[in-house]
């Protein structure tokens, strides 16, 4: 217990280093509003359009699908930690508890959460298709 | 500008407490990126080690004018840009300052055409003019340290 | 390939077209040189790029000169294509009067976009079938173009420090389409 107290005065300081800044900041700093510095930065440009502009469903889905299998992955390590003192019937149990997981992880597979490419969206304009380029080969040396 | 213009004149602490804001506001001066033309490799040089300017307190170029304190115009300034630099000037929170390098960009240089600026003062109030063309970067950093004396010398109160 | 050989190869292609050899030019050694004539432009460049001896699929380079008052027809349109497995250049001449407009080769080669719109921008060349001629170097409201021979030197003139602080899509897209070039536009 007695390294502790070292360790609670440089969390002190560190949260009391940021919580003084900006209180201080708060008082002593200029406030001048104008319609022009609450502007959106566009590189200096006025920005076209709105912000909200739709965002894709899949990028919630892989965010879901990470911590699912994140917190799977963190239960993974106590038990590695642990593997001695719980022997065969350890084993049996994380096996039960991966093969849970893992008809999840088919069924994720099967739905199409997993196909980013540009056969599965929607959205993807094809380019156009080139013809086959016209060239000749020619050794180095000949300039016609 | 905020609360220590409001504060009645006491001897000593107005005094005391303008050489701590002035030295807290001089001793971290963080820039901008606007380099525009020629003048920003001698700006970059400036940044880089053999003439590090971190030792002065420009310890790095904010990419946000929201960040920064400095905006070095470093560089011919075109017409077309002119809206650009005073857009970005104004997203720049207060205490702010602005140092012209180069002749370019303090009064149109060698180019006195359709096409730049003939001085950036045209567009945002300047405090330091630093000629050259380019300037070497121990000038740019002496123009720095000019800025810092007279980010020394204002008074808090107007 | 030398200009002579350039022309005897696209004369039976192009028929009607006036080509002549182009002399001097510090780099005539390594780039021949053809006059053609304004009208011609369009199907002397599809000619260069897909006749098997020729193949200048590269589009280098494209400029105008202005020689007023020196000499009447008073632009020179200037292009430099390039063959590149040919290791060959080429550059193209046109002459052009005040006000005449020329057709734009970007039907040849989309890389020409950009150059015919600051050759508008700085000359006042109108190129004909140009999809979205508009200036590219001045800003959109400049009067004058400032790269003819009579435009003056030095501009005194304020800059333009006001931009609107939001612009929806369609000003944007309005703002585009105002600025591009207009045949009946009033001067």
């Amino acid at each position: 217990m007695e390294g502790w107290g070292g360790f609670a005065i440089m969390v002190a300081i560190g949260l009391g280093f940021g919580v003084v800044s900006v209180i201080l900041s708060f008082f002593l700093g200029p406030r001048h509003p104008t319609p022009e510095k609450e502007a959106p930065y566009e590189c200096g440009m006025p920005p076209v359009g709105d912000a909200r502009e739709r965002q894709s469903v899949k990028y919630y889905l892989i965010a879901m699908i990470f911590l699912l299998f994140d917190i799977e992955v963190a239960f993974l390590g106590p038990w590695a930690m642990a593997l001695r003192d719980l022997g065969w019937p350890g084993l049996v149990q994380i096996l039960v508890f991966f093969m849970i997981l893992a008809v999840a992880f088919i069924y994720v597979w099967r739905k199409g959460v997993l196909d980013w490419g540009p056969e599965s969206d929607p959205d993807y304009v094809r380019p156009n298709k080139v013809g086959p380029a016209v060239v000749k080969r020619y050794s180095y040396g000949t300039r016609d | 500008m905020g609360l220590e213009t409001d504060l009645p004149e006491i001897p000593v602490l107005t005094t005391t407490l303008e050489k701590i804001v002035t030295w807290s506001r001089r001793s971290a001066v963080w820039p901008v990126t606007f380099g525009l033309a020629c003048c920003a490799i001698e700006m970059m040089a400036m940044a880089s080690s053999r003439y590090d300017v971190a030792r002065f307190g420009a310890e790095v170029f904010r990419g946000s004018p929201r960040q920064s304190d400095l905006m070095i115009i470093a560089g011919r300034l075109s017409r077309k840009m002119a809206p650009a630099l005073r857009r970005i000037y104004d997203q720049m929170p207060e205490p702010k300052w602005v140092i012209s390098m180069g002749a370019c960009a303090s009064c149109g240089g060698v180019f006195d055409n359709y096409a730049i600026v003939q001085g950036s003062d045209q567009v945002v109030p300047i405090d330091v003019y630093v000629p050259g063309c380019p300037p070497r970067p121990e000038a740019v950093i002496y123009g720095i340290v000019q800025l810092q004396k007279k980010i020394d010398a204002t008074k808090l109160r107007a | 390939m030398d200009a002579q050989a350039i022309i005897d190869l696209l004369t039976p292609l192009v028929p009607g077209a006036v080509l002549s050899p182009c002399s001097g030019g510090a780099d005539a050694d390594a780039t021949p040189a053809i006059w053609t004539s304004a009208a011609d432009i369009v199907p002397v460049c599809f000619a260069l790029r897909d006749t098997p001896g020729l193949e200048f699929h590269a589009f280098s380079n494209a400029t105008a000169v202005d020689y007023h008052p020196r000499r009447t027809p008073r632009f020179d349109m200037v292009y430099h294509v390039v063959s590149p497995h040919r290791r060959a250049r080429l550059r193209v001449k046109a002459q052009l009067g005040l006000d005449q407009p020329i057709a734009s080769v970007t039907a040849v080669w989309a890389g020409a976009g950009w150059c015919e719109r600051e050759i508008y921008d700085l000359f006042g060349i109108v190129f004909d079938g140009h999809a979205d001629l508009r200036r590219l170097m001045m800003t959109e409201d400049w009067e004058g173009h400032p790269l003819r021979k009579d435009y003056p030197v030095q501009v005194r003139k304020d800059a333009q420090t006001y931009m609107p602080l939001q612009v929806t899509a369609e000003e944007f897209r309005a703002n585009m389409e105002r600025d591009r070039y207009s045949r009946t536009r009033a001067k």
